[in-house]
């Protein structure tokens, strides 16, 4: 699905955001090395708030015509930002743009992995809005925009890891999740945060089957959606998120198995009451309300000990919490996981 | 009657035979051909790098889904004769078992070596503890013997036991549905497909479903008594 070989200059795709979307831009001076230095340290800087030298800030190139919507830069893009330099904090290489957009899970367009690929470009991410409600000083609808303009974006780099045991790294772009939450003051009432994701078959074929009960629900619990490392992604490799990828908006928490982190938002609910989320739905003894990754608790029906980097070819060890057990098990102090799955 | 036209018979009946035999080889290299096409094509999509992001699961299900196509197709030789009273077909079933066994081999081997580069510990476990990976090479072992004693040999050796040994493909053909369904992760579609059509060719095989079927067949020939019946 190539559709756009973006242009020589990857700056002046910068240069040309609009005014109105344009947030405390900063040129990209990172020369590869500079941006890998800044992507590879440790993943308890990562998780502060942003600061010069973790993640790159850049402004959104969201809504700056085809460069951003167009979703996918042909590989000259990506090499123009040298994306091929940049590693994981644990100096993993990023996985292909090829093999993040083209191997997804988002059954609203088919249960094949290929099919959000193939079947997504019905989904139309402009116009988008976003209704924050539930416990909150004050519940609105927020066009996409408006959402998300207030916010700094960056660029960080996560591993995504799936329950069906392979994962990715990938180099997300977007905003704190806490930042968002803050913002639209949450009552003293609030525990969870609930998300949905877009329930409309005409842009989303794979809605006309049951496979799950339709809308997606995920959920966090409050202190985990205040996790600095829990991210509102709205672009991926430095371009806005494809449509296979849950354009326009998404969630990433890179400690929790890859289905918590829903796509295509349109809705944010802060409650009291744990959210019934999708997969603990469509199979309770299978799929927990919490999903962290953990390689010592398996999935009922196969392993969950060792996962499968796309792009390589052996298996390795899956880490507690996904590599993140430093900055977040303190989360989870006390609790049964295995239990609490 | 001329002495050409009795030529021409005897030499008509020498090219029908033959003509018999070459269909035969025909029909034999064709399956051969189209059972080997789905493996061509995987390696030619493997040499192209085609095979996606995940290759390994890629060969892996590719191989398990033609394995339960062929086996289907090998279940459908007894019912299909019955019904069109096409018999000669049955010459190809062993052929077809065999091309089932090829792909769910290729299948299982995938697993081992390329999904789990023969990390016994791993494997063993899987095959101990996980009722999918159970069910599924359980399913493979049967194969296997029937595969082993599918030669001329056994099957003099083994007499009217062969015949019992080889009703075993309708277990493996159930537990390959089952090691399927027990595989995805909600939408169970493809195995429930899987499961209605083997489980048609199952009940086609019990002996009360195979009458009906037969008076099907000769439904013609009924037709005077139901005259009856209706008057």
């Amino acid at each position: 699905m190539r559709i756009h070989i973006h242009g020589s200059d990857e700056i002046r795709s910068l240069e040309i955001t609009p005014e109105r979307i344009y947030m405390n831009r900063r040129r990209f001076v990172g020369r590869a090395a500079k941006l890998a230095a800044a992507a590879a340290v440790s993943p308890s800087l990562f998780a502060c708030a942003p600061s010069p030298g973790r993640s790159e800030e850049l402004s959104d190139s969201g809504g700056s015509g085809e460069a951003g919507r167009s979703g996918a830069p042909g590989q000259s893009g990506i090499q123009e930002r040298d994306w091929s330099a940049v590693r994981s904090e644990l100096d993993e290489p990023l996985t292909r743009y090829e093999d993040v957009t083209t191997y997804n899970n988002f059954y609203e367009f088919g249960t094949g992995k290929e099919d959000p690929a193939k079947n997504s470009h019905t989904l139309r991410p402009r116009p988008w809005s976003i209704a924050v409600d539930g416990e909150v000083a004050r519940p609105a609808v927020y066009d996409l925009e408006d959402f998300v303009s207030p916010h700094r974006l960056e660029d960080r780099v996560y591993r995504l890891r799936c329950v069906e045991a392979w994962s990715m790294v990938v180099p997300w772009r977007g905003f704190p999740l806490a930042d968002l939450i803050r913002r639209v003051e949450p009552t003293g009432k609030a525990r969870f945060v609930e998300f949905t994701t877009l329930h409309d078959p005409e842009q989303m074929p794979g809605q006309r089957r049951g496979v799950l009960d339709w809308p997606y629900v995920e959920g966090l619990r409050l202190d985990e959606a205040m996790h600095p490392l829990a991210l509102l992604a709205t672009g991926v490799y430095g371009r806005d998120l494809p449509n296979q990828n849950g354009a326009p908006l998404r969630l990433v928490v890179p400690w929790k198995y890859g289905f918590k982190s829903i796509k295509s938002i349109v809705g944010l609910r802060l409650t009291e009451e744990m959210p019934a989320t999708a997969w603990a739905v469509a199979a309770p003894r299978e799929y927990g309300f919490f999903a962290n990754v953990n390689p010592e608790v398996d999935h009922p029906r196969w392993s969950q000990a060792r996962e499968r980097r796309l792009g390589q070819l052996r298996k390795r060890p899956t880490l507690m919490f996904n590599g993140y057990a430093e900055q977040v098990e303190q989360l989870y102090a006390g609790m049964d996981l295995r239990r609490s799955f | 009657m001329p002495a050409w036209t009795c030529a021409a018979r005897s030499n008509g009946l020498f090219l029908m035979a033959s003509s018999a035999h070459r269909r035969r080889a025909v029909a034999k290299a064709a399956i051969w051909a189209s059972a080997l096409t789905p493996a061509a094509w995987l390696v030619w999509r493997a040499t192209q790098g085609e095979l996606g992001a995940n290759p390994v699961e890629e060969v892996l299900h590719r191989n398990g889904w033609w394995g339960l196509v062929l086996l289907t197709t090998t279940l459908a030789i007894t019912p299909v004769r019955r019904l069109t009273g096409w018999h000669s077909i049955v010459r190809y079933r062993r052929l077809l078992g065999l091309f089932a066994f090829f792909y769910l081999t290729l299948h299982f081997s995938t697993y081992l070596v390329l999904d789990q580069w023969l990390a016994w510990e791993y494997i063993l476990e899987d095959i101990a503890e996980r009722p999918f990976i159970t069910v599924g090479f359980s399913a493979w072992l049967l194969l296997l013997t029937l595969a082993l004693t599918s030669t001329r040999g056994w099957i003099r050796r083994l007499g009217a036991r062969w015949l019992q040994l080889h009703r075993l493909i309708y277990l493996a053909s159930a537990l390959g549905v089952l090691h399927f369904y027990w595989k995805v992760k909600a939408d169970t579609r493809e195995p429930l497909i899987f499961g209605a059509v083997i489980g048609l060719l199952l009940l086609a095989r019990v002996p009360a479903v195979q009458r009906m079927v037969s008076r099907v067949r000769t439904g013609p020939a009924l037709r005077p008594g139901r005259h009856v019946a209706e008057r």
